[in-house]
C-alpha cells in the first residue's frame, strides 16, 4: 500500500481504488454499517430517519416545482394551477410538496416530542439537542415563506401578519418591516425575496442536520431507558438491524403520507388559499398553517404586542437551555414518576394551544391559551428546575442488555449511580 | 403501563393534529351545509360526464354572463367527453381579442381550442361597475376556494327564499339561507325551465344546481380522477412492501430477541 | 435497504434470501417509479403543447419577399418566391444534393416556400430574409454562425449542415392564409 493512501478494507477493488483516496466507503461502513446502537429503540427512534428522507422528498418535489414557478405577484398564483392542470403531475409534485411540508412537521415534533420524553438533550448531548432546535426554526422560516410562494388569500395575510410581528421591537422595528418587504407593504420584491429564500435555506437545513448527524455519532444515540450501553452486548450494528427497522417505518409512513396526498390534498389547508391574493380585503378569519398554531395561541394569549412576539420566540428560544433547565441526572421519564405526569401535561397544553390557535380570538379560547401557555413555560422554568433537586426517580435498570433480556431493574440497590459519566 | 398509555397519547396527539384548522366566520353564526350526494365523492367517486356537460352549459349560458373562469381552456372540455369537432365549435363561437397585428393594432378573431375561456368583463373595475359595485368571483377554482365544496355551492343556489320575519335585506341584496352574513349581492341565478338540455333532463333548480356543482367542481380539480385511481394504486403497492418490509425485519431481529 | 445485509448474510437461509430478494425488488420497483412523474414534468406541459398553430395572412407579401412568423417559439420563413427562384430550385439534379428532395416535395403551392428558418447545424438562424441580407452562393439564405449555403428551396448546398431547412405542418385555409401547425 503506497504511503499517504488510506488504509480500505473494501472488497470491491473498483470502490477500494476510490476508497483509499478519499474514504467516503469506510466513512459510511463505520457510521451507518456497524456503527453500534443501543438494542432498545422503540419506533419513537423511527422518526429521525424519517425526517431525514422528508427533507429529501421536500429538495426534489421543490426543485422540480420551481422550473414551473413564477414569483411575480400577477403571475404566481396562476402558475401554481398551471402546474396544477398543465404541467405532467404537476399535481402530483404540488401536492405531494404542500402535504410533505405537514408530513415533515408531523415527523419532527414526534421526534422533538420523543427528545424530549427520554431526555435525548441531557449531557453529553446538549449541542446535538441545539442543532436540533436550529434545524426546527429554518424549517418554520422555510414553511412560512413557502406558504406565500401560491400568493392566495392566506399566503398574502399570513405574510402580513408575521412580518408585522418584527414592527413590535422599539427602535428599529419598523426598520427591519421594510427591510424584510423591499417596500411599503407585502408586494412583489417581498414575494421575490421569499421565493429566493425559500430555495436557499432547505440547503441551509441540509448543513445543519450534516452537523446534527456528526454530533450524534460522536455521543451515540440516547434510547428508551435513558442509560449509556456499557459494552457490545448492550449494543447492535446499525445495519441491518436498524436499518431494517427504519426501512419498515418508512413504508407505514409512506402510506399515511399517500393517503392524505391521493385522498384528502387539501384536507389541511385553506380554502381561503385558492383566492387570489388582494391587499385590499383581509378574510374573515385568518389561521396560518396548522403546524404554527401552538405559536400564534401563545401571541394571540399576551394583551401586550411586544410581549406576545416575545413570548412566542421564546416558546421556542427556551428550546435551547432546556438541558441547563433541566439538571437531573435521570434521563428518561420512565424512572422519573413525577416529571413524567408534568411532561405529559406539557404535551396536553401544546395541543390545547393548537386546538386554540385555530380558533377564533374570542372567548373562552383567550382565557384557555393563557392558561396553556402559562403552564408551558412554568413547565421549562419552573417545575424542571424544581424537579431535579426534589423528585426522587426510580431504580435504573443495571444495563440495557439486562433490561431487554429479562433482567429487569434490580431490585434496591444499583440505582443510586443513575448516569455514568458527566 | 407506561408504554401503553405513552402510545395512547401519541395517537391521541396525532389525530389532534390532524383536526383541520376550522373555517367558521369570527363573530357568525355557524351556518350549517348540508351534505348533497355527488358522484364524485368518496374515495372511488368519479364525475358524471353528462351531469358536468350540462353544468358547462348552464355556465356557458347562465353564469358566464358575468363570472370567468380564467384558468380553463376550451381544450379542457374534451376531458368531459366531448370530441374535438365539438371544442373546436364551442371555441369559435366566442370572439377572443388577439393582437397586436403588424399595424399595432387589436384585433378579435374565433376562439380556439387553445383559448383560454373568454371573460365577460376586461378587468376586475369592469365588472363591479357592471353589477352594482359587487365583483362576482372567478370560477375557474371555485370548489377549492369555499369551505364545503361542491356541497356549499349547491347550498348556495338552492338557497334563494323570502328572508324570515325581522330580517331586513339591503338595497340590491338578496336573502340566501347559506350564505355567510345571508345577503348575497348575486340575484337567484337558476330558475326552473332556463336551460333547455339536449339530452332531455328537466331543467329543475335541483338538477341545474347539481349538474353546474359537478362542472365547477371539476373545474377546480381536473385531476382527482387520476389522483384517486393512482392513489389506490399506491397504497396497495405499499401495503405489501409495508408485509414485506416487517417480515424482513422480523426474520434479521429473529435473533436479538 | 435491507436486502443488501451483508453483516447477516452467513446465516441465511434460502427463505430468507427469497424474502430480502421479493422485497428488495419491490422497493426498487417503487423507486423507479418514483423517479418517472419527476422527468415526465419536464416534457412540454398541456398547455405549451396546445398552443400550436398561427395564422399568417400572405397577401401583403409581394413575389421576392419573405416574411418571419413565430410558431412554438420558433421563426418560420415565408417567401414569396419569383420564377426564376422557383426554377432555380427546380433545375436542380438530386445528385447534386446533399440531402436529395425534389422542390415539389417542400412546397404546397406555388410560389409560397414555408420553412422553419433554424439552421439543421447547430440551432442558428439563417440570414436571408431581408433583401439587404446574404443570401449565400445559392440565392436562398446563408447561416452566418459556421457558413452554411441554402438554396431557393431551403436546401442545404454547401457547409457543415447535414439537412435541408425543415418543412413545418402547414395548410391553406383559404387562397392567401395558411395556419401553421
Amino acid at each position: 500500500m503506497a504511503s499517504g493512501l488510506h488504509n480500505s478494507d473494501i472488497p470491491n477493488p473498483v470502490l477500494r481504488w476510490i476508497d483509499q483516496r478519499m474514504p467516503v466507503f469506510t466513512m459510511m461502513q463505520k457510521e451507518y454499517g456497524s456503527f453500534p446502537t443501543p438494542r432498545n429503540f422503540n419506533y419513537f427512534w423511527n422518526f429521525g430517519a424519517l425526517a431525514m428522507v422528508n427533507l429529501v422528498i421536500m429538495i426534489a418535489t421543490g426543485v422540480f416545482l420551481a422550473m414551473h414557478y413564477t414569483p411575480h405577484t400577477s403571475m404566481a398564483f396562476d402558475s401554481v394551477e398551471r402546474i396544477m392542470r398543465d404541467v405532467n403531475y404537476g399535481w402530483l409534485l404540488r401536492y405531494v410538496h404542500a402535504n410533505g411540508a405537514s408530513m415533515f412537521f408531523i415527523v419532527v415534533y414526534i421526534h422533538i416530542w420523543r427528545g424530549m420524553y427520554y431526555g435525548s438533550y441531557k449531557a453529553p448531548r446538549e449541542l446535538l439537542w441545539m442543532l436540533g432546535v436550529a434545524i426546527f426554526l429554518l424549517m418554520m422560516a422555510t414553511a412560512f415563506m413557502g406558504y406565500v410562494l401560491p400568493w392566495g388569500q392566506m399566503s398574502f395575510w399570513g405574510a402580513t401578519v408575521i412580518t408585522n410581528l418584527f414592527s413590535a421591537f422599539p427602535v428599529v422595528g419598523e426598520w427591519i418591516v421594510q427591510l424584510l418587504w423591499g417596500g411599503f407593504s407585502v408586494d412583489n420584491p417581498t414575494l421575490n425575496r421569499f421565493f429566493a429564500l425559500h430555495y436557499l435555506l432547505p440547503f441551509v437545513i441540509v448543513g445543519v442536520v450534516f452537523l446534527h448527524v456528526v454530533a450524534l455519532h460522536i455521543t451515540g444515540s440516547n434510547n428508551p431507558l435513558g442509560i449509556e450501553p456499557k459494552g457490545p452486548q448492550d449494543t447492535l450494528p446499525f445495519h441491518p438491524y436498524y436499518t431494517a427497522k427504519d426501512s419498515f417505518g418508512l413504508v407505514i409512513y409512506f402510506i399515511v403520507f399517500a393517503a392524505i396526498v391521493f385522498f384528502a390534498p387539501n384536507y389541511l389547508g385553506h380554502p381561503d388559499n385558492y383566492i387570489p391574493a388582494n391587499p385590499l380585503v383581509t378574510p374573515a378569519h385568518i389561521v396560518p398553517e396548522w403546524y404554527f398554531l401552538p405559536f400564534y395561541a401563545i401571541l394571540r394569549a399576551v394583551p401586550d404586542k411586544l410581549g406576545g412576539v416575545l413570548m412566542m420566540f421564546g416558546s421556542i428560544l427556551v428550546w435551547f437551555v432546556l438541558p441547563w433547565l433541566d439538571r437531573s441526572p435521570v434521563r428518561s421519564m420512565r424512572f422519573r414518576p413525577i416529571a413524567r405526569i408534568a411532561f405529559l401535561l406539557w404535551t396536553a397544553a401544546f395541543l390545547v394551544l393548537l386546538y386554540c390557535g385555530g380558533k377564533p380570538a374570542e372567548e373562552p379560547y383567550v382565557t384557555i391559551s393563557r392558561l396553556a401557555t402559562a403552564y408551558y413555560f412554568a413547565y421549562f422554568l419552573v417545575i424542571l428546575p424544581l424537579l431535579a433537586r426534589l423528585e426522587k426517580p426510580l431504580p435504573l435498570p443495571e444495563s440495557i442488555a439486562r433490561a431487554v433480556l429479562g433482567g429487569g431493574p434490580l431490585p434496591g440497590g444499583a440505582a443510586a449511580k443513575p448516569m455514568e459519566k458527566a | 403501563m407506561f408504554r401503553t398509555t405513552l402510545k395512547a397519547f401519541a395517537v391521541l396527539g396525532s389525530l389532534v393534529a390532524f383536526a383541520p384548522a376550522p373555517a367558521s366566520a369570527a363573530g357568525g353564526e355557524e351556518i350549517h351545509i348540508p351534505d348533497t350526494r355527488f358522484s364524485f365523492d368518496g374515495i372511488f367517486g368519479t364525475y358524471d360526464r353528462a351531469s358536468a356537460q350540462r353544468g358547462f352549459q348552464i355556465y356557458k349560458e347562465v353564469c358566464a354572463n358575468c363570472h370567468a373562469m380564467h384558468l380553463l381552456s376550451y381544450r379542457n372540455l374534451r376531458a368531459l367527453g366531448l370530441t374535438e369537432a365539438q371544442v373546436a365549435a364551442i371555441a369559435s363561437t366566442v370572439q377572443i381579442q388577439d393582437g397586436p397585428n403588424d399595424e399595432g393594432q387589436m384585433f378579435e378573431r374565433p376562439g380556439r381550442p387553445s383559448d383560454r375561456f373568454r371573460s365577460p368583463f376586461a378587468n376586475p373595475q369592469a365588472a363591479r361597475a357592471a353589477n352594482n359595485g359587487a365583483l362576482p368571483p372567478d370560477l375557474s377554482v371555485i370548489a377549492k376556494a369555499r369551505a364545503g365544496g361542491a356541497d356549499y355551492l349547491y347550498a348556495l343556489l338552492t338557497g334563494y327564499g323570502d328572508p324570515p320575519p325581522g330580517v331586513t335585506v339591503m338595497e340590491g341584496m338578496n336573502y340566501n339561507r347559506y350564505f355567510p352574513g345571508h345577503q348575497i349581492a348575486m340575484a337567484a341565478p337558476l330558475n326552473e325551465g332556463q336551460v333547455e338540455f339536449s339530452d332531455g333532463t328537466p331543467s329543475t333548480l335541483e338538477n341545474m344546481a347539481r349538474d353546474v356543482s359537478t362542472f365547477l367542481q371539476w373545474a377546480a380539480e381536473p385531476e382527482l380522477e387520476e389522483r384517486r385511481a393512482m392513489g389506490i394504486k399506491i397504497i396497495l403497492f405499499l401495503t405489501v412492501l409495508a408485509g414485506l418490509a416487517y417480515a424482513v425485519k422480523r426474520k434479521i431481529w429473529a435473533d436479538v430477541h | 435497504m435491507a436486502a443488501s445485509g451483508g453483516a447477516s448474510a452467513s446465516e441465511g437461509t434460502p427463505r430468507r434470501d427469497f424474502l430480502n430478494l421479493v422485497t428488495a425488488s419491490f422497493a426498487a420497483v417503487g423507486v423507479g417509479a418514483v423517479a418517472w412523474p419527476f422527468i415526465a414534468s419536464m416534457q412540454p406541459a398541456r398547455d405549451v403543447l396546445a398552443l400550436a398553430s398561427t395564422d399568417v395572412d400572405l397577401a401583403p407579401i409581394a413575389a421576392g419577399q419573405a416574411i418571419t412568423v413565430m410558431w412554438r417559439g420558433k421563426p418560420i420563413f415565408v417567401r414569396s418566391r419569383t420564377p426564376e427562384e422557383i426554377q432555380a430550385a427546380r433545375a436542380v439534379p438530386l445528385s447534386e444534393l446533399k440531402d436529395p428532395a425534389t422542390d415539389q416535395s417542400r412546397i404546397q403551392r406555388d410560389p409560397w416556400l414555408i420553412v422553419i428558418g433554424i439552421c439543421t447545424h447547430l440551432g442558428c438562424v439563417p440570414l436571408g430574409q431581408k433583401p439587404t441580407d446574404p443570401r449565400g452562393d445559392y440565392g436562398g439564405w446563408f447561416c452566418p454562425c459556421h457558413g452554411s449555403h441554402y438554396d431557393t428551396s431551403g436546401r442545404i448546398r454547401k457547409g457543415p449542415a447535414p439537412l435541408n431547412l425543415a418543412v413545418p405542418p402547414y395548410a391553406f385555409t383559404s387562397d392567401t392564409k395558411i395556419r401553421i401547425g
